[in-house]
């Protein structure tokens, strides 16, 4: 392997079909000129409500404890996906696109692909696995009226991973004509890095606002599916060795914690699979962390002691869902909660939460636990 | 003569379907070793790789699989899987103990060429591959080159791919390998057509489906397939 490694991780595993795409979106995102950043720049300003503030939480911290959340929530459509959905769909209009295709889990990547392909006026196919259809019904209803056309993928476990295959083999399919939007920091080199860019803006603006505020948090905790969110802000702090990167897994999914190298969806990285290299099935209440893989960064993060990783049950996430909405009035999506609820009790007096997403499309989930 | 390869999943049955390829005219067999997230298969190989995980095809039962079917016949036996599974064995030690059970060559469906250099095995191009890809994968590549005559995913398709000619054209090009045609080609007259351009075929999906009723049915598949090549 010669390019896109983080360490032993990343790389491109898929299909000779795919590679001449793969080398032309790189070729496209290293071509990229003042042009586009002042674009992005003004699209983050204009449609996605950028800088998103900080908030520090006045009665959901324990006592001698204080907890700022960084607002992703207050995004346009919920969550940071847009942050890279708008990204990728600029670049796609530079690569003469006219077709997109995603993946979604939770239905927020979803939401966000639908949303720049409105704004773009390009065709947007979303492959969405059944059970995660179920799960997350709104989001379903909210790509429809954006004018996307859902696919439910209705083999394997009907979530995430089998999703992001059919996107996949779609894009392997239509490669010519279409646009592969992928929504997190996997998948074959240069998706993780691109993703990664386009995400790190949550962290520039996140450590710029710690310092107005005062200082550095001593700790900067994300929930982890596939990580875009986590790399996203702890890109800002990578450099600040004294402040803790902590990643949150859900105990059921937990690809860092309890992972082996494997291959998946075109890149090594650490997985849940079995000792033959069969991808395990993950299990969380959370369908955007309910994914056997994660980006290569993040399992490179792990070997070198920069971040840690450490895990949240459905039942802790569920908790600190609630007490933030009933001591902030803030409704965190499930994803997001799994961060809140290790900040609660992680050792440090100040500490940083991306608040990832909100909570309205977890709600029937929600209440019926 | 033309060359045919027929593709078949590792299974219990397998041993018996390959000796019936043979018979009736297979020039080699590949055996596919499942995955359970196979990016590179359409519907019909993806669904006979969840049938073999849930019979148990795990790596090890698949290399004794291999032996079984060396056992039956002397042509050329190509293990073909993904990535993962030589992750998860060892890639080195995987190419050893495939060509121990009595494998000729490996294919890699998501490996490509320029990937792991060191791993003989036979490399894929595709109607999407430049011409710079397609002088690596020739130089790389262990015997023949298997040309992906679509841009998808394994499984029959109606016609033969108009890409393939295009693609003939600039392999010969670069390399004088043979070179075999696969993905999409599931009738003799796919076979025919394909093999006027090609050096060979590589039947995988149809065939899948046909082994589904026995080595007597897959034997008279084979036998149409190999006098659509005389």
């Amino acid at each position: 392997m010669s390019t896109g490694l983080y360490g032993a991780y990343g790389g491109r595993y898929v299909p000779e079909t795919l590679i001449p795409a793969l080398e032309e979106l790189e070729a496209g995102w290293r071509a990229l000129g003042e042009d586009f950043h002042q674009e992005l720049a003004e699209l983050q300003r204009t449609y996605i409500g950028r800088p998103t503030p900080i908030y520090e939480t006045v009665r959901f911290a324990p006592e001698g404890k204080r907890i700022l959340l960084k607002r992703e929530d207050l995004c346009h459509t919920g969550a940071h996906k847009i942050n890279n959905a708008v990204g990728q769909a600029l670049l796609a209009q530079r690569l003469g696109k006219r077709r997109i295709v995603a993946e979604t889990g939770a239905g927020q990547h979803g939401v966000a692909t639908a949303t720049v392909c409105a704004r773009f006026g390009v065709e947007c196919v979303v492959y969405m696995g059944s059970e995660d259809m179920r799960r997350q019904a709104p989001n379903v209803e909210r790509m429809k009226l954006l004018g996307a056309e859902v696919q439910p993928v209705e083999f394997g476990t009907r979530t995430l991973k089998e999703a992001t295959s059919e996107a996949i083999r779609d894009w392997i399919s239509n490669v010519e004509t279409t646009y592969y939007l992928i929504g997190s920091v996997v998948g074959p080199h240069p998706y993780p890095e691109l993703v990664r860019e386009l995400q790190s803006v949550i962290g520039r603006e996140a450590r710029e606002q710690s310092l107005e505020l005062g200082r550095l948090p001593d700790a900067v905790v994300a929930c982890v599916g596939g990580g875009s969110n986590a790399i996203g802000i702890f890109a800002g702090f990578l450099d600040d060795t004294d402040v803790r990167l902590v990643g949150v897994e859900a105990e059921g999914a937990a690809s860092l914690g309890s992972g082996r190298p494997g291959v998946l969806h075109g890149a090594r990285s650490s997985l849940l699979a079995d000792e033959d290299g069969q991808i395990a099935d993950a299990h969380s209440i959370s369908a955007g962390l309910d994914y056997p893989g994660v980006g290569p960064e993040h399992a490179h993060l792990r070997d070198t002691g920069r971040a840690s990783y450490v895990t949240a049950t459905d039942d802790e996430a569920l908790a600190a869902f609630h007490r933030l909405a009933e001591t902030e009035g803030i409704i965190p999506a499930l994803e997001s909660s799994h961060a809140l609820a290790r900040a609660l009790d992680l050792d440090a007096e100040l500490v940083l939460v991306c608040l990832s997403g909100r909570g309205d499309k977890d709600l029937a989930e929600v209440l019926a636990h | 003569m033309k060359t045919l390869v027929v593709y078949l999943m590792a299974g219990g049955e397998t041993p018996a379907l390959a000796e019936a390829a043979v018979e009736a005219g297979a020039d080699i067999v590949e055996i596919g070793f499942p995955f359970s997230d196979p990016l590179a298969d359409g519907p019909v190989i993806r669904r006979a790789a969840e049938r073999a995980l849930a019979e148990g095809m795990r790596t090890r039962a698949c290399l004794e699989c291999l032996v079984a079917v060396r056992e039956r016949v002397t042509t050329p036996l190509i293990p073909m899987t993904y990535s993962s599974l030589l992750e998860a064995y060892g890639y080195e030690r995987f190419a050893d103990d495939a060509r121990a059970a009595g494998a000729t060559s490996l294919i890699v469906a998501d490996l490509p060429a320029g990937e792991r250099p060191d791993l003989r095995r036979i490399q894929l191009v595709a109607p999407t591959s430049t011409d710079e890809r397609l002088r690596l994968a020739a130089g790389e590549t262990d015997g023949w080159l298997y040309l992906v005559t679509v841009t998808g995913t394994t499984g029959a398709r109606a016609e033969l791919s108009p890409a393939l000619a295009g693609l003939v054209e600039r392999a010969r090009a670069v390399t004088e390998a043979p070179l075999y045609a696969g993905f999409g080609i599931s009738t003799p007259d796919h076979a025919r057509a394909a093999a006027e351009l090609a050096d060979g075929v590589v039947v995988g999906s149809r065939a899948v489906e046909v082994a589904e009723e026995g080595p007597g049915a897959l034997g008279e598949y084979v036998a149409s397939l190999r006098e659509a090549l005389r």
